[in-house]
């Protein structure tokens, strides 16, 4: 053992060294890939659960936030399979093709797989790290960072996923939807997925994490987007985990030239929840919308974390992040966009705002700017702050009653990201989650 | 009963006293005219009808068909029939116009034990009380009042007012803003809404508004308290001789 590896303290570290130690003969793939593992283990192994004084975790203290690491999650057995059946409701009646993890393992028979659009191939992790599958070789863990400890624990601990490709010039009217559910049991799923959208491609992806309130399970989940130039890709996020809940999860991409891409995050459930957006510019003239909705209130704590690097020229990115916060909730928005010295042009505007429903709530915003290109359009601003009294008052002069009033303008305020979605049954569908949030207030 | 009745009221905003005992009785069917000069009270007597928070109430009483009003949330008093048309109209991004009208039209309707309107029912009124006013569908399903024009912000006023049909409208310079043609259509607005059973209180500090919205009796508010009350020819006086001579200390 090297000397500088730090000795791992508390029982969430020391569980999962045993965990990565006990599964890592079992967990799928060789070779490379149990070297890949190995790696990562180490990285996380050095630096061990990240807490308030590793900057890009300031907020979100991961060492004080999780007591404990759940076991790995065995197989899903038929119970699981059975209740996974009425999962989903969050999208309301969105027509999606299926693919359903249960406790993070792949479940075929739930999915709809048996017959693909031209151009789409399907499968699932586990399968491809057991066949050695070369999609891998050439594109698992390039995008996400290695150094980052979810992801480098992600990465040792992976057990299934997505593995996801659409061909050249197909367009997949269908969204495909990642759904993962979690049972009863309180256990740690580790899915990773990958999806390689090639030159002039087009579809939609919409992954959703839910699971039984009550339960304290815990879900790593990192996906890896390769957006190929002159293509266009949504990804829309659901986090509607349980109620005691711990979720980290992570997008990274990498966006060809001339693509639209637009990436939205819903975030209403879990205990904890740690989103970390990595999105990478490497092709000129590009548009993006980043954008997401939080809704948190009793004792949850929410995290944003988004990086967004122009790598490339004349590309746009706009991002709009909107929370609201209402009992003791905590909410994090951490945005950083960088521009490379040759991302001239680049136009890139965020924007994000807390709305505060309660005295016990907190917001935490840390937007930065780092430019290193001198022809740039740059700008972020962000408030936090009440419903504006004035506005209440104007509605309940027209006969609205208060709560309705409240619920009218908590609406708007949300729906000016939730607008930028393309999809518009997804985006009502969502409307309906704000609305359902609002009534249990 | 007078629809409105105002007895010996006070009002102060942090702590520095506004209205200093206003006297006012408006019957069905009368339309009242308030004038006065700046920082008389006029907007304050507004605000505090409609139930605005900050607006203290520290002595007399104001009944509404016999009721007291500050037992009432400002919801409430609007379905029980009081309108304010407000001076600076608030922009609500986000919030269709369309929607906000049927949100609070269903909301009073519901309030006093009525059916709600149906979709069709609401927009053949809707469009209807639209044209006369001069406001195009289009503005309907922008956001309330973002990106209006002053005086398209004012016309939006009134065409709330007249969906929602008000037994009592306060104006509050409704003029202040409009060009002539904007104030003759805002004129019109009000008119139609005279009838035996409805009243409107017209707050204003020019004569202007008061060609067209002819006035039963027109009141002089100043430093909180109504000072002089006579017809609509005081209207003339106060706009050929000014406010100065009521603009002296009253006597306590």
């Amino acid at each position: 053992m090297n000397a500088e590896v730090a000795i791992i303290k508390t029982a969430a570290e020391t569980a999962l060294a045993q965990a990565f130690s006990q599964a890592r003969g079992r967990l799928p793939g060789d070779g490379a890939i149990a070297k890949q593992r190995a790696a990562a283990f180490d990285v996380f192994a050095k630096t061990g659960l990240p807490h308030r004084r590793i900057e890009d975790w300031k907020y979100t203290d991961l060492r004080a936030l999780m007591r404990d690491a759940k076991p790995l999650a065995a197989p899903p057995d038929a119970a699981a399979k059975a209740r996974a059946k009425t999962a989903g409701a969050l999208l309301g009646d969105v027509e999606t093709r299926r693919l359903v993890f249960v406790d993070g393992a792949f479940v075929a028979e739930l999915s709809d797989v048996a017959v693909l659009e031209p151009g789409l191939t399907v499968g699932s992790l586990a399968d491809a790290l057991s066949n050695g599958d070369p999609t891998l070789a050439a594109h698992l863990g390039k995008l996400a960072p290695a150094g980052d400890a979810a992801v480098a624990l992600n990465t040792a601990l992976m057990g299934d996923g997505a593995v996801i490709r659409i061909a050249s010039g197909s367009t997949i009217a269908r969204p495909i939807h990642l759904l993962f559910v979690a049972s009863a049991k309180p256990a740690a799923s580790f899915v990773r997925s990958l999806v390689v959208v090639e030159q002039g491609a087009r579809a939609m992806l919409i992954e959703s994490h839910e699971g039984p309130a009550g339960s304290d399970y815990q879900v790593n989940a990192a996906l890896e987007i390769f957006v190929g130039d002159e293509a266009h890709v949504d990804h829309v996020k659901i986090i509607g985990e349980g109620s005691d809940a711990l979720h980290v999860s992570t997008l990274a991409a990498a966006i060809g030239a001339r693509a639209r891409f637009n990436a939205f995050t819903f975030t209403a459930g879990g205990a904890v929840v740690r989103n970390q957006l990595f999105l990478k510019f490497d092709g000129e003239d590009t548009v993006a919308g980043i954008r997401g909705a939080t809704l948190i209130k009793g004792r949850q704590h929410a995290d944003t974390t988004l990086v967004v690097d122009h790598v490339a020229q004349r590309c746009q990115s706009r991002e709009m992040f909107k929370t609201v916060l209402d009992g003791e909730a905590h909410g994090v928005f951490q945005g950083r966009i960088v521009v490379r010295p040759r991302a001239q042009k680049t136009d890139a505007k965020m924007m994000t705002r807390a709305l505060l429903l309660s005295e016990r709530a907190e917001a935490d915003n840390k937007p930065e700017l780092e430019i290193f290109a001198d022809d740039v359009q740059c700008g972020h601003g962000a408030t936090a702050g009440a419903l504006d009294d004035d506005l209440k008052f104007y509605l309940m002069a027209r006969g609205i009653p208060r709560p309705e009033a409240e619920a009218l303008l908590i609406r708007a305020f949300l729906g000016e990201a939730i607008e930028g979605i393309e999809h518009a049954g997804l985006r009502e569908a969502l409307m309906d989650n704000v609305v359902a949030w609002l009534k249990a207030r | 009963m007078p629809l409105l009745e105002i007895k010996n009221l006070h009002v102060e905003i942090d702590g520095k006293e506004i209205l200093k005992g206003l006297d006012l009785t408006v019957n069905a069917g009368e339309v009242h005219a308030i004038m006065g000069p700046n920082g008389s009270g006029k907007s304050t007597l507004a605000y505090v009808l409609a139930g605005k928070a900050d607006y203290e109430p520290t002595a007399g009483e104001v009944l509404f068909n016999g009721k007291n009003i500050f037992d009432m949330t400002p919801d409430e008093r609007a379905a029980a029939g009081l309108f304010l048309a407000f001076q600076y109209p608030l922009e609500i991004p986000g919030v269709a116009t369309i929607t906000f009208l049927r949100t609070a039209l269903n909301a009073q309707r519901k309030k006093r034990g009525e059916a709600e309107l149906s979709i069709p029912d609401f927009h053949k009124r809707l469009y209807e009380a639209a044209a006369r006013l001069s406001i195009d569908r289009d503005m309907l399903r922008r956001a309330v009042n973002v990106g209006f024009s002053g005086g398209e912000k004012k016309r939006n006023e009134i065409l709330q007012m007249a969906l929602l049909e008000p037994k009592l409208s306060v104006l509050d310079e409704t003029d202040s803003g409009l060009d002539i043609d904007a104030l003759k259509i805002v004129a019109d607005g009000v008119n139609r809404l005279r009838a035996p059973t409805r009243s409107s209180i017209v707050i204003t500090h020019y004569q202007r508004l008061l060609t067209y919205i002819v006035p039963d009796i027109v009141h002089v508010l100043s430093k909180g308290r109504i000072v002089k009350t006579g017809g609509k020819e005081l209207a003339l006086e106060l706009e050929a001789r000014g406010y100065a001579e009521y603009q002296e200390e009253v006597p306590a």
